[in-house]
């Protein structure tokens, strides 16, 4: 008889925390390998199409930066309220509130022009996001709700007064009846980071920082100390003096900012107005960034381009193989799926333990309780 | 006399090892128990007595050696099989669901589908007949401590176990209740049973127990005959030197003393359904002295710290005044920069967070009050100067580790005790609030830490104890109140103080009326 047992190590290998992504990335590619393979389709080829041609021209770098920006930006605030152990799984919303209280802006004063738009659109949409995150903050600190549920339905509720403002008062007067609002002037238009080469703006930028400035913060200042205190044991925090509720605010409030700038870097940036559905899902993706990140702000950026890969990949594949871009789906739950698992290995080592048959009949099953 | 010191052998272990990482919890450990003995693991913290109790019981698996059971060789794999061998086990800590009745209890261990109402009749039978009445149908959240401890003994004894291994079971016993829990244990012996005594409390072990294993390092340094051997003796085998003993120095003129600590009719509702209401309690604890608070656990005692250490803030400020301000209304933040310091009972997940590293520990209770030190410009911790002061408390408290920045929880529950008081220590608090200084430590590191907090007082601080070990308080203090049911009794001056007043106020007499308790009992 043979059982496998998970030994707790003694000390976790900072290498091999630093390296986990990787080696799952590795295993990824042999999986998907197979996966090909098993789809009649020579390996080598399609993973030409799906990883490296999406970026082989620079122009093509910069979509990956584009759709990397948002969920990297997101995915880091995220990490803040998951190690605090609070659940926001609102981003989405979040991320098209400040989307919509950045374009107020332009979209009501489309007179205003000059170099204080811009920095006035982000902050009025870090302040958007901050101020919807803090709805379920309230409701949990003040009836203790349940921050999960009541953060995901407000995203519906955020969708449909998009929808209702492009529809309504918001519209172009002059846009055809189309849902949308004017197009901005070009002071509330994020700048290209290098235009000659191609689309990437600002955001990629903002993005990095963001990662920068949250990785100090997490491991290197006092603030940062208290979320994971309270996030790993919280009556040790309360020990410490750190208040559970200013921390429910602080984590929703954060990540709440970065995802209402990620939304209004996407507005004005990428597509130049407000339009019924300006997010094909960021603020939900970013959850798994900031998981296969590891929580860690710099592996989020890792992360983040590489799921924005997949999608350009999983696009690549089906216009040239014609396989179903749902292979974008297998690839990133793969790609969790070993994260996942080189984690556990780094915490614990596997023991194949083989024993000899008890003498007496042995009790069917282990007594965990004790 | 030793009863059956020629009986048979029950259990025989030869050369059990068990390591984990780099360390050697048991070390070749012999070990042998007869039919019809108690038989006593004595050693300090991390000796590695709960280890091997953990192999016997199939809990933890041996790297190397042979356990044999009435003279056949077993390889026990769970806890299931080593109760089909006969063994059983009761807890330090209980493992009860408090919503549900003792004989729902009892039948989740049981596991054979019998139904409530005759396990109910046999616990009941069972446990009169060992004079440990039981009500089965009442609700374990309504329990005493030692009523809980009886739920488990009698648990175990539903097995008919031929062994039976306690864990520090007086730890949470009046002395009135642990003298009846020694009759029952002579009485299972002189019905045969064997029993495996784990206690660090060596006068009680002189009493009941008929050989004695010592353990030190994972090895055994020593079987004995403890009632052969002096307690010091005891304690010398142990540790490997002669335990220091306390001195406390009288304290003088105490009475005039600045009371530093006060409690004005502190009253509070109970935050749970299990929790223990507060009933005005009143204390003053002047600079120079050790007050201790003795009571059976689950007595209020928790709550009483929570609401001391402004974990749970007052409504009525002046309920807690410290060094003559009010701090009632105070966070814990701010009763520790009036200079109040505070170790609370559990270790892990409350006085430290157990994934975290030493140094990040230190933080936790001193990121306010060592501010300028440990945390620089615009909120940044200053990693060098935490892992150095962690460093100086190890150095102080002699705490032993692996790693030289280990994780709380990589360190054996003494160690990180040590740990704990040595950070609040290393302030040199003015207000010293203690929960269980000493709980599950060993002979040695309590003496240290008994020693500096008699120290710490008589430097001028004020220091507040709350223990159940009646010897330890004995020990250390200058006056013990009791806590019973969330009520405080009038402080006994050590010099009235008795092990019997001090019991019965414990076992509920009325407070103040000790004396009169005594006359009638």
């Amino acid at each position: 008889m043979m059982r496998l047992e998970l030994v707790k190590r003694p000390q976790r290998s900072m290498l091999f925390s630093a390296l986990s992504p990787f080696i799952a990335f590795v295993l990824t590619i042999i999986a998907g390998a197979i996966l090909f393979a098993l789809l009649g389709v020579n390996p080598l080829k399609a993973f030409q199409i799906y990883f490296i041609e999406p970026i082989s021209q620079v122009w093509q770098l910069h979509e990956l930066a584009i759709k990397a920006a948002p969920l990297i930006l997101i995915g880091v605030g995220l990490s803040v309220c998951y190690r605090a152990n609070i659940w926001n799984i609102g981003a989405e919303g979040q991320f098209i509130l400040g989307g919509i209280v950045g374009s107020s802006i332009p979209v009501l004063f489309p007179q205003f022009e000059g170099p204080l738009v811009l920095p006035l659109m982000l902050l009025f949409g870090m302040i958007g996001g901050a101020a919807y995150a803090a709805i379920p903050a309230l409701l949990k600190t003040r009836f203790n709700t349940n921050e999960i549920l009541t953060s995901l339905m407000l995203v519906y509720v955020a969708q449909l007064f998009l929808d209702w403002l492009v529809r309504g008062p918001w519209r172009d007067p002059k846009g055809f009846n189309f849902p949308q609002t004017i197009q901005f002037n070009d002071s509330a238009i994020l700048p290209e980071l290098m235009p000659a080469s191609g689309r990437a703006n600002w955001g990629f930028v903002f993005a990095l920082v963001a990662a920068v400035l949250v990785w100090i913060l997490m491991s290197r200042m006092l603030k940062g100390f208290e979320v994971r205190v309270l996030g790993s044991s919280p009556r040790a925090g309360r020990f410490a003096g750190f208040g559970i509720n200013r921390m429910v605010f602080f984590a929703f409030m954060l990540s709440g900012a970065l995802a209402g700038l990620a939304g209004i870097s996407e507005v004005s940036g990428a597509i130049g107005q407000l339009q019924p559905v300006i997010s094909p899902g960021y603020g939900f993706t970013a959850i798994i960034v900031a998981f296969l990140g590891r929580l860690n702000p710099l592996g989020i950026v890792a992360a983040g381009l590489v799921l924005a890969l997949t999608y350009l990949g999983g696009e690549a594949v089906q216009s040239a193989l014609g396989i179903s871009d749902k292979v974008a789906r297998v690839f990133q739950g793969m790609l969790l799926f070993f994260v996942l698992g080189c984690d556990t290995l780094i915490h614990y080592r596997i023991r194949l333990i083989g024993f000899a048959a008890p003498k007496l009949e042995s009790a069917p099953k282990l007594e965990e309780a004790r | 006399m030793s009863a059956n010191q020629d009986g048979a052998t029950l259990l025989e272990v030869r050369g059990l090892t068990k390591t984990f990482g780099t360390l050697t919890a048991c070390d070749h450990v012999d070990l042998n128990v007869a039919k019809g003995e108690i038989h006593a693991l004595l050693g300090e913290n991390g000796a590695g007595k709960s280890t091997l109790v953990k192999m016997l019981f199939g809990t933890l698996e041996p790297n190397s050696g042979e356990i044999f059971w009435n003279g056949q060789a077993v390889t026990i794999t769970n806890p299931g099989f080593a109760k089909k061998l006969g063994i059983g086990m009761v807890f330090q800590h209980f493992s009860l669901f408090e919503a549900l009745t003792a004989a729902e209890n009892i039948a989740l261990s049981l596991d054979d589908g019998s139904p409530i109402s005759t396990i109910a009749a046999k616990a009941r039978a069972l446990s009169y007949s060992y004079g440990l009445p039981l009500d089965p149908q009442s609700l374990v959240g309504d329990l005493s401590v030692g009523e809980r401890q009886r739920i488990e003994i009698i648990r175990c004894l539903l097995q008919t176990p031929q062994l039976i291994i306690l864990d520090e079971p007086t730890s949470v016993l009046t002395p009135q209740e642990a003298d009846k829990l020694f009759e029952t244990l002579e009485r299972l012996r002189s019905e045969g049973k064997s029993i495996l005594y784990i206690s660090h409390r060596l006068e009680e072990v002189k009493r009941i127990c008929d050989r004695a294993t010592v353990l030190r390092h994972g090895k055994v340094v020593g079987h004995c005959n403890p009632r052969k051997e002096t307690a010091a003796s005891l304690a010398r085998m142990m540790v490997g030197n002669d335990v220091q003993a306390v001195v406390r120095a009288p304290a003088q003129g105490i009475e005039t003393a600045q009371p530093l600590l006060e409690i004005r009719a502190l009253s509070r509702k109970p935050a749970t359904p299990f929790s223990i209401p507060l009933r005005n309690i009143n204390l003053t604890v002047r600079a120079g002295e050790v007050i201790g608070i003795a009571g059976v656990a689950g007595n209020g005692q928790g709550e009483f710290f929570e609401s001391v250490s402004g974990e749970a803030p007052q409504q009525d400020a002046a309920s807690v005044r410290i060094r003559g301000k009010d701090a009632g209304g105070l966070s814990i933040t701010g009763r520790r920069l009036m200079g109040a310091a505070f170790v609370p009972e559990e270790r892990l997940g409350h006085g430290a967070a157990p994934r975290m590293k030493l140094s990040e520990n230190l933080l936790l209770s001193r990121h306010a009050t060592d501010g300028k030190v440990f945390v620089g410009a615009g909120g940044m911790v200053k990693s060098d100067a935490i892992y150095a002061a962690a460093q100086r408390i190890i150095k102080a408290m002699d705490v032993r580790k692996s790693a030289p920045d280990p994780e709380a929880a990589a360190l054996s529950g003494g160690n990180l005790q040590k740990f704990i008081v040595g950070r609040e220590l290393d302030r040199r608090p003015s207000v010293m609030v203690v929960n269980q200084p000493t709980w599950g430590v060993d002979a040695g590191a309590a003496a240290h830490i008994r020693q500096t907090l008699i120290e710490l007082a008589r430097s001028g601080s004020a220091v507040l104890v709350i223990s159940q070990d009646l010897d330890e308080l004995f020990e250390i203090s200058d006056a013990i109140a009791v806590m019973h049911n969330g009520e405080l009794s009038k402080p006994l001056p050590i010099a009235e103080a008795t092990f019997e007043k001090v019991g019965l106020l414990m076992g509920g007499a009325e407070p103040g009326h000790a004396e009169h308790a005594l006359e009638t009992s």
